[in-house]
């Protein structure tokens, strides 16, 4: 028995049983991380010596340890979002995520790569090297969240803390076959979390179950003093709906997303899903997103007008560097966002954006009236190869259409590994919720998960 | 040139052009904590950066939450400025790149502010009020030798920004427009507006316009940087000749932004409109968009104003307008003249002229300090009171021998010199041996002078 393959449940079991310690946890992660690391660069920075606070024993997370994206501020931890900009950055504060989950007993082992702010949907943007899908390392393992994606599939944590702005963790979660959730946008604290796009960004849990997943959004949902844009309302234990009954659920299939485009083993495999999922007593409705086809263009007009703002901050007058580090993507959208927020654009590009995205919440809300979930694929496509279409921006940016619209709208999304392709690169599906319906779409994908077996985990030589 | 135009000119300029006057005030409002974070706000004489966190740093993934009593405050001004309070308003970033500036923007509002539409009137006049609206403070450059530093205590106090339509024509009017915005600001008790500490900020904006032209000039000279009432004054009758001259060599004045120094009196160009910023505004999504209730509003009262308290001096206490404007141009003093006089009409203390009156000028002239408690300052004025008791005809006779030996001083103010009655009363008093009160003298002495003319 390996620890480091455990769930969180079987490692509290064991460590409220007295079989086994924080310590030797930790360790069994760390041994591992050392020997597979180095083969996918999943961390930016590895903890050595874990911070492990036997005061906390009582508390939900205690001495599980996980790895977070390295776009959240970790007090005396170098925080880098994976850009050059801050290459020796070490924040002199905490991000809420990371506070809340220190308080729930939870070990950081080490920040994960991603794309450089969160700009990209393979980790190929990242300025400290590409990480690498661990079920072939040929391949991308997804993004901009990829590392925190790797480290799970690689067995390097046992959750991790991903943000998604764009499909930022669902996407790399269905090319590394874990569960991520995307929450909606107000229910998880974003401060501390060094931004993309505000109006967008969301912080959640990745993780190796459903189960899983739900623990740890437990510890990280909830209002937050410091973020005026959450929720005050008191979020549910999301892990004591799991397994309660779902037949005559209806389940949405949007024919907008199943259109020609998508790759056919994508296609069939998520079929069989579906049929999984009405064998548990789900009802499929058809259903109709109409401004689907506009989401791409409106997540690429709004997005990069919040990130050139969030940007300007580094100015080359503190932390250390010059504009001149800041990445090829980053100053592609810096420019794409300043000239579409620039006097007589404005209107014609950003004010624009903003109405087709109340559109685009309308779809969802209009559809929400006849169902009670959505199904759609996670990605039209299995992961594709490194430098694929690292040169060809459009083509990367095309990754997230089934993906960006969740994020547009604000609704949660969870994405479910379902299968994999005949060269075993994996495929998942993706369950869209109401505003704050966590609830709903986690219990779907744990009795998913249920029969049709937890996950494989891959080999890596 | 006809010769009326010639000695037009010999003049002074600016017969030819009507100024059209517009100005910005910026006000640091004095909430305990900044506006988005809970450092604490009162910067003043601090150690550089001792007031400063990861929000008003602009630290990487920190995140703004607005003050409620700011909100409240500007909501408050906007009212007492008879403005409209929006039902919705949301702040915007405004981008600039500047030292003083972490974020690279500064959190503001743009075209949602918290209050818009007023009117403030000054004697007879109206100015109306284009917007009043809330917004975060830079932090501070501080030059040294060849090094620049930067404090940030600053970076972050909330700051009210109050725009009045270009309904001024004069440095005069400016001048006490400003002062009037002050007192009533101070009333409100939501900022010091003190000058010196740059807690009250002063932008006019100034073009000339052809007289009987209604049509608002193809131009705008905005002067930043002043700071003192005077200055603004000083800046403003400095453009208004500086533009009379360039439009009489039949030049159009730039467009741009001045600054003004202090020692010579005039300003100078800073930056033209060719170099004027495109401020990218957009909403900012960190913070939602207020929708506030009717009954949030209503809860929001404005004080007695200033000018309300002068009205009812006048109408009910029957003080001289003068007197009422200098005791009301400091709230204190106002709540200590009100407090006195309530407690002396309980005591219904027998004086001559009405309570109010004789109070209000021993206030005013400064005869009893007003730093003691009310019920000395009550004792001292009774006490005063009985000095005052010398028997009218004995006074009546000291005031006609008075007049009679004094031909040259009666002369001097009847011609004009104000000041002569001084001199009157000042021999007066020391026939009397101080033994009577200045004011009464002094008006006693002018009604006779008149009456003898």
């Amino acid at each position: 028995m390996n620890l480091h393959e455990l769930s969180i449940a079987q490692l509290t079991r064991l460590l409220e049983g007295k079989k086994t310690s924080p310590e030797e946890i930790y360790t069994s992660f760390l041994t591992r991380i050392k020997e597979i690391n180095p083969k996918i660069n999943a961390y930016l920075t590895v903890i050595n010596k874990p911070e492990l606070d036997y005061s906390m024993r009582d508390k939900p997370l205690f001495g599980i340890p996980y790895s977070m994206k390295d776009t959240y501020n970790t007090k005396g931890i170098r925080t880098t979002a994976a850009a050059k900009v801050l290459d020796n950055y070490i924040s002199p504060y905490d991000a809420t995520a990371y506070t809340k989950l220190k308080k729930a007993g939870a070990v950081l082992i080490g920040k994960t790569n991603c794309d450089a702010w969160g700009h990209g949907s393979s980790t190929e943007n990242s300025d400290f090297g590409p990480t690498k899908n661990p079920w072939n390392r040929d391949y991308v393992p997804g993004g901009s969240s990829g590392g925190s994606a790797a480290s799970l599939a690689a067995d390097l944590c046992s959750f991790s803390i991903g943000e998604d702005t764009g499909g930022s963790i669902r996407l790399p979660a269905s090319f590394c076959s874990v569960v991520g959730l995307k929450p909606t946008y107000g229910l998880v604290s974003r401060y501390g979390c060094i931004a993309y796009a505000s109006s967008l960004d969301t912080v959640g849990p990745m993780a190796r179950s459903v189960e899983d997943t739900a623990l740890v959004l437990e510890v990280l949902a909830g209002a937050d003093s410091c973020d005026a844009t959450t929720s005050q309302s008191k979020p549910p234990r999301y892990s004591q709906f799991l397994g309660r009954k779902i037949a005559g659920l209806k389940m949405g299939i949007p024919k907008e997303y199943f259109m020609k485009g998508m790759d056919d083993t994508v296609a069939s495999t998520i079929a069989k899903a579906m049929k999984d999922l009405q064998k548990l007593g789900v009802e499929p409705v058809e259903i109709s997103l109409p401004m689907t086809e506009y989401a791409i263009s409106t997540y690429y007009l709004i997005a990069p007008s919040e990130t050139s703002s969030n940007l300007a901050r580094y100015d080359g007058i503190r932390f250390g560097t010059t504009r001149r580090s800041f990445g090829a993507e980053a100053k592609r959208r810096i420019m794409l966002g300043t000239f579409t927020l620039s006097h007589g654009y404005y209107d014609a590009y950003y004010k624009k954006a903003t109405k087709v995205r109340t559109l685009i919440k309308n779809d969802f809300e209009n559809a929400f009236k006849a169902v009670d979930f959505i199904i759609a694929p996670a990605s039209p496509t299995p992961p594709f190869k490194l430098g694929e279409k690292v040169d060809d921006p459009l083509k990367m940016y095309l990754s997230d259409i089934y993906l960006v619209s969740v994020n547009l709208a604000g609704v949660p999304a969870l994405s479910v590994p379902c299968g994999f392709t005949g060269n075993k690169l994996p495929i998942s599906f993706q369950l869209i919720g109401r505003h704050f319906d966590e609830t709903t779409l986690l219990n779907i994908g744990y009795q998913y998960e249920q029969v049709h077996g937890i996950y494989e985990r891959p080999r890596i030589k | 040139m006809n010769r009326c135009m010639e000695s037009m000119k010999d003049h002074g300029l600016s017969n030819q052009y009507n100024p059209v006057i517009g100005l910005e005030i910026h006000a640091e409002l004095s909430t305990r904590s900044k506006m988005f974070c809970q450092c604490l706000a009162d910067y003043f004489g601090q150690p550089p950066n001792t007031h400063v966190c990861p929000v008003c740093l602009g630290l990487p993934g920190a995140l703004p939450v607005p003050n409620r009593k700011a909100v409240e405050w500007t909501i408050l001004l906007g009212k007492a400025l008879n403005c409209k309070i929006n039902k919705i308003t949301k702040f915007d970033r405004k981008h600039y790149f500047y030292p003083d500036l972490p974020k690279g923007y500064q959190i503001s509002q743009y075209d949602e502010p918290i209050a818009t539409g007023g009117i403030f009137q000054l004697g007879k006049k109206t100015f109306r009020i284009r917007r009043v609206h809330l917004e975060e403070d830079t932090g501070k450059l501080i030059h040294k030798g060849d090094e620049t530093l930067v404090d940030f205590n600053r970076s972050g106090v909330p700051l009210v920004e109050i725009v009045t339509e270009p309904d001024f024509t004069n440095s005069t009017d400016v001048k006490a427009f400003l002062e009037e915005l002050q007192t009533l600001i101070r009333y409100l008790e939501v900022s010091d507006c003190d000058m010196e500490k740059g807690s009250m900020r002063l932008e006019p904006n100034v073009s000339l316009r052809k007289l009987k032209s209604t049509k608002m000039p193809a131009y705008k000279v905005e002067v930043k940087n002043i700071n003192s009432f005077r200055f603004a004054q000083k800046a403003v009758e400095y453009e208004i000749k500086r533009q009379t001259a360039l439009l009489q060599k039949g030049e159009t004045p730039t467009q741009e932004t001045r600054g003004f120094n202090e020692t010579k009196g005039i300003t100078f160009s800073q930056r033209s409109k060719e170099e004027e910023q495109d401020y990218r505004y957009f909403p900012e999504p960190d913070i939602p968009p207020f929708v506030f209730e009717t009954k949030f509003l209503e809860k929001v009262e404005v004080p007695e104003l200033p000018h309300e308290k002068v009205e009812r001096y006048v109408s009910t206490w029957k003080l001289r307008r003068e007197e009422a404007l200098l005791l009301t141009r400091d709230k204190k003093v106002a709540q200590y003249f009100e407090r006195v006089i309530s407690k002396l009409n309980q005591k219904k203390p027998d004086m001559v002229k009405p309570v109010e009156q004789t109070i209000a000028k021993l206030i005013v002239n400064k005869k009893i300090p007003i730093d003691i408690a009310e019920s000395e300052f009550i004792e001292r004025a009774l006490e005063k009171r009985k000095k005052h008791e010398v028997d009218e005809k004995i006074l009546a006779g000291v005031l006609g021998k008075i007049v009679e030996e004094n031909k040259k001083a009666v002369e001097d103010y009847r011609g004009g010199k104000e000041g002569a009655v001084m001199f009157l009363v000042g021999q007066a008093m020391r026939e009397l041996k101080g033994k009577a009160d200045a004011v009464v003298i002094r008006e006693k002495l002018m009604k006779l002078v008149r009456r003898d003319q």
